[in-house]
């Protein structure tokens, strides 16, 4: 054993305790008695209780030493030399923990600084880039504001969609659906170019669905995936290889001409689950909440939650409480996933994600990686211990560059520092494609290609079509839709008036989580297009108030609203409404009214007569005009006939078709 | 075989009696026996009486139309029925309730001038207010009501203290009008020492006219479509309870026709006028001529001088133009 260069006299300066096994299993020798107190201030913390018991001897003699390592011991922790004046106090010892310099357990070696930081840095990065996630997320709303002038176009301070823009498998996506990159999709160039750089830094640095999956399975860990299970939980698994095949079926999906792919997309996800899901259920306690503190009758209940919502509604949620048609399956599928990191850390990143295997594919390109000493590897898995992307850094086998997040916790924590990351390594341990048989991965993207007439047959855009499939304004045709729209969820979180929704079968399978407008739940403010300004992909295209209420040209129909006379009050119940004309907010508007004197029966008997008194009112019998509606569904949301309304849009007429025509004036095939 | 001993059987005794006693305790408790509670109607009609007492000899509306300028206006009319001191005392909380109902610019008439809305402000707090609160439950989207009609921007600039809509801001009270008894009210409106009734004067296909009396529609939550089967005696209803301590109708500018959202700059037309008033019926009265329409076919005007909230013929009203 090389000689350690332990303090020539003085407390043994004893490795940290690794951290799943405890501290290092010596046994003190019986003919000594323990050192004195202040001599054992080399362990760092009272509370691993090996200072008192090891003496300095035999810290020198079971110390596994690698080459190189000696020097380090000189450095600030060499307590017995000087006569020391006072003991540490509590923040310097606690300070010289937390921020000194660290050997790495077992073999002693002085932690390197670059890597120590590197690994706090990714977590800093990591939650700041949650936070603006979240934050933009919560910014995806339109709040008024007092110092705009009223004239002033309605727009979204924040570049809300900025994750969606930079996600490189949608723009990937969309490219092969299209053809084209749509807008600011091209700063998905930015996370390209970073994994070309880097390997998936995105998935460890920047991913908040992955920085989601990272905290869970961090604080919500099985209480049996400890130790050795851990390890076994974090080597690598054939399985992962599905993720890729997925990828590989939405992309050629997104050939056959549907971005069909949005469905497991992790950004999309994520807005979609939290934004639809999350956030209106933690708004649905506020107010319940709100409600409790409204029924104490103390005004200072009353007035502090009031101040409270208004914060809310200001900042994470809106001022009125947001609904979403059949979201609890999005929500389950959050929980789901999320409940995975119990079993295995970052299930989802492992498994599913396509984007993360979009840049796995991408990462054999980076000219950054792993490199790794077989030689000096002692086999003590504490790499393994603490591997996000499940990549094989453990001694042994090679490393996967694919599968890697570069998060940097192997090399911080191997003790041997047989791992470094460096640009341009060796690549004599690293294997950067992935692990992938050439027949499946055609298999795949046939299969993938091929759903998608499949799905079609079922649900032609030209037949057999839901009038329920109402898409918000400035949409393009159907079919150009489905190869544009990635279900993000991004135009139904910022709909003010909780109008958009995800469909669930109304559009077809393939239609899952598209948006639909649900007027019953809210309708399309005639001025408003932020739908169009948040859509990252054109689905819905960015059109002005001019464009959609028609200044100077034909308004953006997305529908036509009919009546059902049996059910309307002045049609059929000779009784005075027409609630639905007050809110058309045409001009003209396209409901009018007819004046009509039509008989009506008294709700009583004549006093001595055997039949109700039959009496005249005048009514105003509602109409549409088809050439003037918009299809926004004002009447059908504020119509008193709340289950089923006496006016209900659907999506006849629609602008963005050429078929869904209903008059024919506007029919044109050119 | 050894039997238990007395200490531990009694524990048990002890834990079961708890248990089987502490259940039924609970049940008594929460006991519920069924059948539906009837509500008993008391025919006491609710009021939420803002108004100051009226002087003996000044007029009871004034008119102003000697300007094109809408806060000149504001002020005279003020002025003339005694200046905002007679209303607002030192230290009073002021509700303003402006039409913030659509989502329209100034220009399209549909929300009341926020020049005329701002002047109110001015002279609330000029005289003694200690805040003043500016609000409306819209029917738009409020956010985009409040920003649009440009009331937000010019009443935040002199420190009002603009309040939007939001669930939790409405508690359910019972009015026990003729029609409208439980319904959510919008506490901001009623939770103040003195409430300015600002609407504008429009056309509204239904109720023929829209201006202060229908303007109280913005006072209720919940559903309030339901209202438009017997509009005139639910606006009748809310004026009965509403009784504000003054009303300034704005006519301004005025909507012809496609009320009450316009949306048109030809469905609009300047008028140059602003009205304050003590009595809400007379002022709508005289609104309803400024949009062509004859206050006799009017049906809640009639309501309102019925239930004495007021003269329809407003020409027999004690008034200045200035």
């Amino acid at each position: 054993m090389a000689q350690h260069s332990h303090p020539a006299a003085g407390a043994p300066e004893l490795p940290s305790p690794i951290p799943w096994l405890g501290a290092p299993g010596r046994v003190a020798p019986l003919d000594r008695p323990p050192p004195p107190a202040s001599k054992s201030g080399g362990c760092g913390s009272g509370s691993c209780g090996c200072a008192s018991k090891v003496s300095a001897s035999a810290a020198s003699e079971s110390v596994p030493t690698a080459a190189g390592g000696g020097g380090g011991g000189a450095s600030a922790s060499s307590p017995p030399a000087p006569k020391k004046a006072a003991p540490p106090s509590s923040f310097a010892k606690w300070w010289k923990k937390r921020f000194g310099p660290r050997k790495l357990p077992g073999s002693g070696i002085p932690a390197r600084k670059v890597i120590r930081v590197l690994a706090k840095a990714r977590v800093v990065s990591q939650a700041a880039f949650l936070g603006v996630f979240l934050w933009f997320l919560f910014a995806t709303a339109f709040r008024g504001t007092f110092s705009a002038e009223a004239g002033k176009a309605i727009r979204l301070p924040l570049p809300v969609e900025a994750f969606l823009l930079a996600d490189p498998f949608v723009a990937a996506m969309t490219f092969l659906s299209t053809h084209t990159v749509y807008r600011g999709l091209a700063w998905s160039l930015v996370i390209l170019a970073l994994t070309l750089l880097f390997g998936r830094v995105f998935c460890g640095w920047i991913c908040p669905f992955g920085t989601l999956h990272h905290f869970f399975g961090w604080i919500f860990p099985s209480r049996y995936l400890k130790g050795n299970k851990r390890v076994e939980a974090n080597k690598t698994k054939g399985w992962q290889r599905g993720k890729y095949y997925l990828m590989f079926g939405f992309l050629g999906a997104a050939l056959a001409g549907s971005a069909v792919g949005g469905l497991l997309d992790p950004i999309c996800v994520a807005v979609r689950a939290i934004g639809l899901g999350v956030v209106p259920a933690l708004q649905y306690l506020g107010i319940r909440g709100a409600t409790v503190a409204a029924d104490s009758n103390v005004k200072a209940i009353q007035t502090a939650s009031d101040g409270t919502q208004d914060f809310f509604a200001q900042t994470v949620w809106t001022a009125n409480q947001a609904y979403f048609h059949q979201t609890w399956f999005i929500v389950f599928a959050l929980i789901a996933i999320l409940f995975m990191n119990r079993i295995i850390p970052r299930f989802w990143c492992r498994a599913l994600c396509p984007l993360g295997s979009f840049l796995g594919v991408l990462s054999r390109f980076s000219i950054f990686g792993m490199e790794k000493d077989h030689a000096k590897c002692t086999d003590c898995n504490l790499c393994l211990v603490h591997c996000q992307g499940a990549d094989s850094p453990q001694g042994g086998v090679k490393h996967r560059q694919d599968e890697c997040f570069v998060c940097f916790n192997c090399e911080d924590a191997c003790p041997e520092d047989v791992i470094k990351f460096k640009f341009l390594p060796n690549r004599k341990s690293e294997v950067v494609k992935p692990d992938l048989q050439r027949r499946t991965v055609l298999a795949t993207t046939v299969a993938g290609a091929a759903a998608i007439p499949a799905l079609r047959i079922a649900n032609w855009p030209d037949r057999a079509y839901s009038e329920k499939v109402i898409r918000p304004p400035g949409s393009v045709e159907e079919r150009e839709f489905l190869e544009r729209c990635i279900r993000c969820a991004e135009c139904m979180k910022v709909c003010p008036n909780n109008a958009l929704h995800p469909a669930f079968f109304e559009a077809g399978l393939e239609g899952l989580w598209t948006p639909i407008l649900v007027p019953r739940i809210g309708y399309c403010e005639f001025s408003c297009v932020l739908c169009g300004q948040v859509c990252p992909t054109g689905a819905i295209q960015k059109i002005d108030e001019k464009q959609k209420m028609g200044v100077g040209q034909k308004p953006i129909s997305i529908g036509t609203a009919m009546y059902d006379q049996g059910r309307c009050l002045p049609w059929a119940m000779a009784t005075p409404c027409i609630v639905c004309e007050e809110f058309c907010p045409t001009s003209p508007k396209a409901i009018w009214a007819e004046n009509v004197e039509i008989p009506k029966r008294e709700s009583k008997y004549e006093a001595g007569g055997e039949h109700a008194k039959m009496t005249t009112i005048k009514v105003q019998r509602p109409h549409v005009d088809p050439s003037l509606c918009i299809g926004c569904g004002a009447c059908e949301k504020v119509c008193p006939i709340v289950d089923k309304p006496a006016v209900y849009v659907s999506n006849a007429g629609e602008t963005r078709s050429k078929t869904n025509v209903i008059l024919l004036e506007n029919t044109s095939y050119s | 075989m050894s039997s238990i001993s007395r200490r531990e059987a009694l524990g048990r005794l002890g834990a079961a009696g708890a248990a089987l006693g502490g259940s039924a305790l609970l049940a008594k408790l929460a006991w519920d026996r069924g059948g539906f509670d009837v509500s008993r109607l008391e025919s006491e009609r609710q009021v939420r009486d803002f108004q100051v007492k009226a002087a003996e000899a000044a007029p009871v509306m004034a008119i102003a139309k000697s300007s094109t300028d809408a806060a000149d206006l504001t002020r005279k009319a003020v002025d003339a029925l005694g200046g905002m001191k007679r209303f607002v005392s030192r230290g009073d909380v002021v509700a303003i309730k402006p039409n913030i109902g659509w989502d329209r610019m100034p220009v399209h008439a549909a929300n009341t001038n926020p020049l005329v809305v701002a002047e109110l402000v001015r002279l609330a707090f000029d005289a003694g207010a200690a805040r003043v609160v500016v609000t409306d439950a819209s029917c738009n989207e409020p956010n985009r009501c409040f920003q649009r009609s440009g009331i937000w921007r010019a009443t935040h600039a002199l420190g009002a203290t603009v309040i939007l809509p939001a669930a939790h801001r409405f508690r359910e009270l019972r009015m026990k009008g003729d029609v409208l008894d439980l319904w959510p009210v919008y506490t901001p409106l009623v939770n103040a020492d003195k409430v300015i009734n600002a609407p504008v004067a429009k056309h509204h296909n239904l109720s023929k006219y829209t201006g202060a009396m229908k303007n109280w529609y913005g006072l209720l939550g919940g559903r309030r479509n339901r209202l438009h089967q017997n509009i005139d005696v639910s606006i009748a209803d809310l004026a009965t309870f509403m009784r504000p301590t003054l009303t300034v109708l704005d006519a301004t500018r005025v909507l012809l026709r496609n009320g009450p959202q316009g949306g048109n700059i030809d469905d609009a037309k300047d008028l140059h006028q602003v009205i304050a008033s003590l009595d809400q019926v007379a002022v709508d009265a005289y609104g309803s001529t400024l949009i062509g329409e004859k206050p006799a076919s009017v049906k809640y005007l009639a309501m309102g001088e019925e239930r004495g909230l007021g003269k329809a013929s407003w020409e027999q009203v004690p008034r200045v133009e200035v």
